[in-house]
């Protein structure tokens, strides 16, 4: 019950408000108006910078590799988990929040001290001539290390509460496996789906802490946009810098209106259901 | 199709779910598990549909052995507690799964779909979904569901489990003579005596995975084989008294045993209706005071002070009670009609 007056509610409300408008849009803004603060034109060319466009072409290639790995990882390791009861189950659902728990830093010496030249597999790496550490295989790794979580977080409790009985029903109805995966677990759980690869995805692209350690900052051939972000700041140039940001700033717009959108539609699948 | 199931096992980390059953049904009975929770009866019905894969034993369906054979292939119609509709697909997609998945051709399993929806009286609301059906409805669609594929042997696992009590009466009628009409094996679960008396040609009374009775509904009624079924099945009163010169004594009851030698302990258990009562002696000895009176619409429930510390429940019809005059504190003579005998270990 809410026992709370109206004007006791109406502070709380402002305060809410205020505070995410001070810490969340005045930056957002600020990330904008720096990025055109030279006009339009000028943003373009910090945009098309040879150095800029590698970074993003980077990026999108390491997105591109560790959002399907992931994806496929986080539906398998979620089924595992929300579908049969196994030895080592809750290690597991432990292990998988590790990437949460850990700095991203450390995370980042993790795959130096494994594949860096003074690393367990280093002088095995160097021999055969496999350069993993200020390389971009290093930086896939290490996004793939820091976003799994993501996909199976969001999927695990849903499967739970949904339970086996639409898949048992579709076994008895003469469906395989598979088929019983794409024609009834998938449908459930694509509102799920969706939005933990847009999780997962955001933070493939912006990732910075492990990335920043493994990277090696290579212009045009190890710089991701975070990198590059922090590169140009520190040379001063701050129109480029909040030019290239304002590129995961939109990233990050994008991403909560699909997140809501979705939490909308699932809402509404949901009131849906509860009328009944 | 005929089912046999041979010295079935299933434990459950150490817990013996299913300890030793076997039984068997016929081509064309309606066959009911009948158990309080945790009986076992849900684990067999689904070992014989493949969703549970039993410890030791077999389960032969028509002759062959299918306890290796993966769910998919068994050919059984499941219908759940829950319903379990697909929630994504419209009522009629749902019905029409189980030859989707079998490669027919849209408009032949449309056209069959169609047709079940009718014979579960549900014509007309093919495009809706699963949400906007009420319980009756979406449980009756899980049953044309489970029938469209032509499945050889119909399986339910508390169907009416989450309804309310009077749709649970109006479907369970309806089942019957649905049944009566298609006459498929079908085996339910349940843990309603009265659904399970009212629809079934047999009715096996499970308890702690074991099968205590197989018999006629009737006779599960009537002549209870263990003490777990007469209480299970219908209200009992329950004595417990020591055999003397072929007799048990209890106040100033009298029961004749002949089975149990002197000195036996035993558990009495008779029916409330099964005690006749009467303002006049009419050859009885016992006489009693009724001390409560309760109404349950059309019996009477009334418990009978034999003095010394002793009383039962009797049933007495509506019109009976009312006709006899019976009410609190009034003398009444009882005679008990039929009993059962159990060897009795516990106490009173």
């Amino acid at each position: 019950m809410i026992t709370e007056s109206a004007p006791v509610r109406r502070i709380l409300m402002t305060l809410a408000f205020g505070f995410v408008g001070l810490f969340l849009i005045v930056p957002l803004v600020t990330v904008f108006g720096g990025a055109l603060q030279g006009g339009f034109p000028l943003f373009i060319k910090n945009i098309r910078d040879p150095y800029t466009r590698a970074a993003i072409l980077l990026t999108l290639q390491t997105a591109a590799v560790v959002v399907p790995l992931n994806l496929l990882f986080g539906v398998t390791a979620a089924w595992a988990i929300a579908k049969f009861d196994f030895f080592g189950k809750r290690t597991l659902m432990t292990l998988i929040d590790l990437p949460f728990t850990v700095s991203p830093i450390v995370s980042g010496l993790i795959f130096v001290l494994l594949f860096g030249a003074q690393g367990i597999f280093g002088p095995w790496l160097m021999r055969h001539d496999i350069k993993i550490i200020f390389a971009v295989p290093g930086i896939i790794l290490a996004t793939i290390f820091i976003t799994f979580p993501y996909v199976a977080r969001e999927l695990i409790p849903l499967m739970q509460a949904q339970g086996n009985d639409q898949e048992e029903a579709a076994l008895t109805l003469g469906s395989g496996g598979w088929r019983t995966f794409f024609l009834v677990t998938l449908p459930n759980i694509r509102w799920g789906l969706v939005y933990g690869v847009i999780l997962l995805n955001a933070r493939a692209m912006g990732e910075f802490g492990a990335v920043s350690v493994v990277s090696g900052h290579i212009r045009g051939l190890t710089n991701t946009i975070p990198l590059h972000v922090e590169i140009l700041y520190n040379e001063y140039n701050l129109v480029g810098a909040f030019s290239v940001a304002s590129i995961l700033a939109f990233l990050a717009i994008a991403t909560l209106v699909t997140k809501m959108l979705i939490k909308w539609k699932t809402r509404q699948e949901m009131i849906l259901e509860e009328a009944s | 199709m005929s089912i046999r199931i041979e010295r079935l096992r299933k434990q459950f980390n150490g817990y013996s779910a299913i300890d030793n059953v076997s039984f068997s049904v016929s081509d064309g009975e309606f066959v009911t598990l009948l158990g309080p929770s945790g009986s076992g009866k849900s684990t067999v019905l689904r070992c014989i549909a493949g969703l549970e894969r039993p410890d030791s034993g077999g389960i032969e369906i028509d002759g062959e052995d299918v306890t290796r054979i993966p769910v998919q292939e068994r050919k059984v119609g499941f219908v759940f507690q829950h319903y379990a509709l697909f929630r994504h697909m419209t009522v009629l997609e749902n019905v029409g799964f189980g030859l989707r998945v079998r490669g027919v051709k849209r408009r032949e399993w449309e056209g069959k779909a169609k047709e079940l929806l009718e014979l579960v009286g549900l014509s007309g609301l093919g495009g809706r979904m699963p949400s906007q059906l009420s319980g009756g409805q979406r449980q009756r669609v899980a049953l044309a569901r489970a029938l469209a594929a032509e499945p050889g042997l119909l399986l339910l696992d508390e169907p009416f489990g989450a309804l309310d009590a009077r749709l649970r009466r109006e479907l369970r009628t309806w089942l019957r003579k649905l049944h009566d009409r298609i006459k498929l094996t079908t085996l339910l679960v349940t843990h309603d005596q009265d659904e399970a008396l009212e629809l079934s040609d047999r009715v096996l009374v499970m308890n702690r995975g074991r099968i205590e009775q197989d018999a006629k509904p009737q006779a599960i009624f009537d002549k209870p084989s263990t003490e777990f079924v007469a209480a299970f099945v219908g209200e009992t009163n329950r004595l417990v008294g020591v055999v003397h010169n072929d007799e048990v004594q209890w106040g100033p009851l009298k029961f004749g045993s002949y089975s149990f030698s002197d000195g036996t302990r035993v558990a009495i258990l008779f029916r409330p209706t099964d005690v006749y009562v009467s303002s006049q002696p009419e050859g009885s000895e016992v006489s009693g005071v009724i001390k409560t009176i309760q109404f349950l619409g059309a019996t009477e429930s009334m418990e009978i002070d034999l003095g010394k510390g002793f009383s039962i429940t009797a049933h007495v019809p509506k019109g009976v009670a009312e006709q006899s005059g019976f009410t609190q504190g009034k003398k009444v003579y009882i005679t008990v009609t039929r009993s059962h005998l159990f060897f009795s270990l516990g106490s009173a």
